[in-house]
């Protein structure tokens, strides 16, 4: 027999709930047992007074760890070393800033720094990210020994792609003079780029960086000369770059 | 026979969209770029080169990522749902069915690859933003015919899940252990030759995936045309080769 088909609800076909429907709805959400609802209460005030009888968390600063072979980065690079370089430069870069914590550069193991820098810079030798941390920041240090390490670092790698790295090398040349006040090893860097940073990209005023290393600048001229000079020859485009030579250039115009 | 094969493919594709792939993919793209922004704003140089870098990185793993688990998922819910019994007792080929859901997952991989490509140009001129994206776009396709392959042979969402994840991981990274057992050029003992043969040996098995989608061709924008026809061609063999095996595995099955 078939069954008659029930007539349209009017309220359901104007948007209302019918009676039916509430109904439907109302057992579809039943109530949860009070124990249940007891035991929700219960683990949740114990979870609050656990947490709350442990001692506070207490910033803690760690050591920069020693920089992973060479190896193993090339294989946690999953065959993309370029980006594995630029998050490790990230990381060794915000390692003075820690939850918490700020630790002075001077602080931080250099030697151990120079190797995560070398470490970036042999996944993406195209980067120039290490080398200006080196000269920029790591270097700027007040203390020579560490400020050394770095120009050492920069000068190593200089000399194996003169024609990109010079500019690194013209900021250690700065950096040994009036830092460190060595001018034998400003001039040796200064001589350095003249010899063998020879290609076609390289201005002409970086070979004679000599000069002005041996002529009596101070520091904040000598600064302005170099900073002046790379941005004629169109060499900075990178607007966090500029920003950060032009923080530094405050810098010195306030110690004079 | 080309009717029922696109008739499943384009059920494939439905069932992915309707799946809220699409909106996954962007969501993905949402948080790439904030995080990649972020990121961007620390660094004192480079700044777009780091975060071409590590946007294509991310977008690259995201990408593989929702491929293969919707491969699987979606494979495991059709044998659950007793679908693939309903399609065998049609009279169709089976290889018919393979290569709709082989074209189906193929196209589907074509959201990601258009749209993080997309992205791409923001970082690298047209040209590499679009070798790029092709490369991506292969490398899903190898994947998802892997992770077929997988689901075929293994039947289980986890197992399959995670051989997908383990042939991926190793195809990025077979190239590096070869180097790394060749390199230095010093003496091996015995054991270590062997090991060196055994990785040989699976690097003949394995795409290269570490040829495929670099960071390279974004940041300093050296992609060419022979890379083009190296992936192409890569893709056109590893995608054969799967669906010639799960071919081969579907026809075994006692369905």
């Amino acid at each position: 027999m078939p069954s008659a088909t029930p007539p349209p609800d009017p309220a359901a076909t104007a948007g209302a709930i019918s009676p039916a429907q509430a109904a439907s709805r109302h057992a579809a959400q039943r109530a949860a047992p009070r124990r249940v609802l007891w035991a929700v209460l219960f683990a949740l005030t114990l979870q609050i007074l656990w947490q709350a009888s442990r001692p506070p968390v207490r910033a803690r600063a760690r050591d920069l760890p020693p920089a992973p072979s060479l190896a193993t980065l090339q294989l946690a690079a999953l065959g993309d070393p370029v980006a594995l370089s630029k998050a490790t430069m990230l990381y060794v870069q915000g390692f003075d800033e820690q939850a918490g914590v700020s630790i002075a550069w001077r602080n931080l193991d250099y030697v151990k720094v120079a190797l995560w820098l070398q470490r970036v810079l042999d996944l993406d030798p195209r980067s120039q990210y290490p080398l200006l941390a080196a000269s920029e920041v790591y270097g700027a240090v007040s203390d020579p020994a560490r400020a050394r390490l770095m120009l050492d670092f920069v000068y190593a790698r200089f000399t194996e792609d003169p024609n990109r790295r010079w500019p690194w090398l013209a900021h250690a040349a700065l950096v040994a003079k009036h830092r460190l006040h060595d001018l034998p090893l400003a001039r040796r860097y200064a001589a350095a780029i003249r010899m063998q940073a020879t290609g076609p990209n390289v201005p002409a005023w970086a070979r004679e960086l000599e000069i002005f290393i041996a002529e009596d600048m101070n520091e904040l001229d000598a600064a302005r000369a170099l900073i002046g000079g790379l941005l004629q020859s169109g060499q900075i485009t990178d607007p966090n770059e500029l920003k950060f030579l032009a923080a530094r250039l405050d810098q010195l115009n306030q110690k004079h | 026979m080309m009717r029922p094969a696109l008739t499943i493919a384009r059920y494939t594709l439905l069932e992915a969209l309707r799946n809220r792939l699409l909106w996954l993919v962007l969501l993905m793209m949402a948080g790439a770029v904030a995080v990649s922004g972020f990121l961007n704003e620390l660094a004192l140089t480079e700044s777009r080169q780091l975060q071409a870098a590590l946007l294509g990185a991310v977008l690259r793993f995201a990408a593989v990522f929702l491929v293969a688990t919707f491969v699987i998922t979606s494979m495991a819910r059709e044998a659950n749902d007793k679908g693939l019994e309903l399609l065998m007792a049609l009279p169709m080929p089976r290889a018919v069915y393979l290569f709709g859901k082989l074209a189906g997952f193929g196209a589907l991989a074509v959201l990601p690859a258009l749209l993080f490509g997309a992205l791409g140009l923001c970082f690298a001129p047209p040209e590499q933003a679009a070798l790029w994206a092709f490369s991506l776009l292969c490398e899903c396709w190898i994947v998802a015919a892997f992770s077929v392959l997988c689901m075929l042979t293994l039947n289980q969402v986890l197992p399959a899940l995670a051989a997908s994840f383990a042939f991926y991981l190793l195809a990025r990274v077979i190239g590096a252990l070869q180097l790394l057992g060749h390199g230095a050029g010093i003496v091996q003992s015995g054991g270590q030759q062997m090991l060196n043969t055994g990785i040989d040996g699976l690097a003949l098995l394995l795409p290269h995936l570490d040829q495929f989608t670099r960071s390279d061709w974004l940041v300093y924008h050296s992609g060419s045309g022979a890379d083009l026809a190296t992936i192409a061609a890569q893709t056109a063999i590893y995608v054969a080769l799967m669906a010639a095996a799960a071919l081969f595995d579907l026809h075994r099955k006692a369905i």
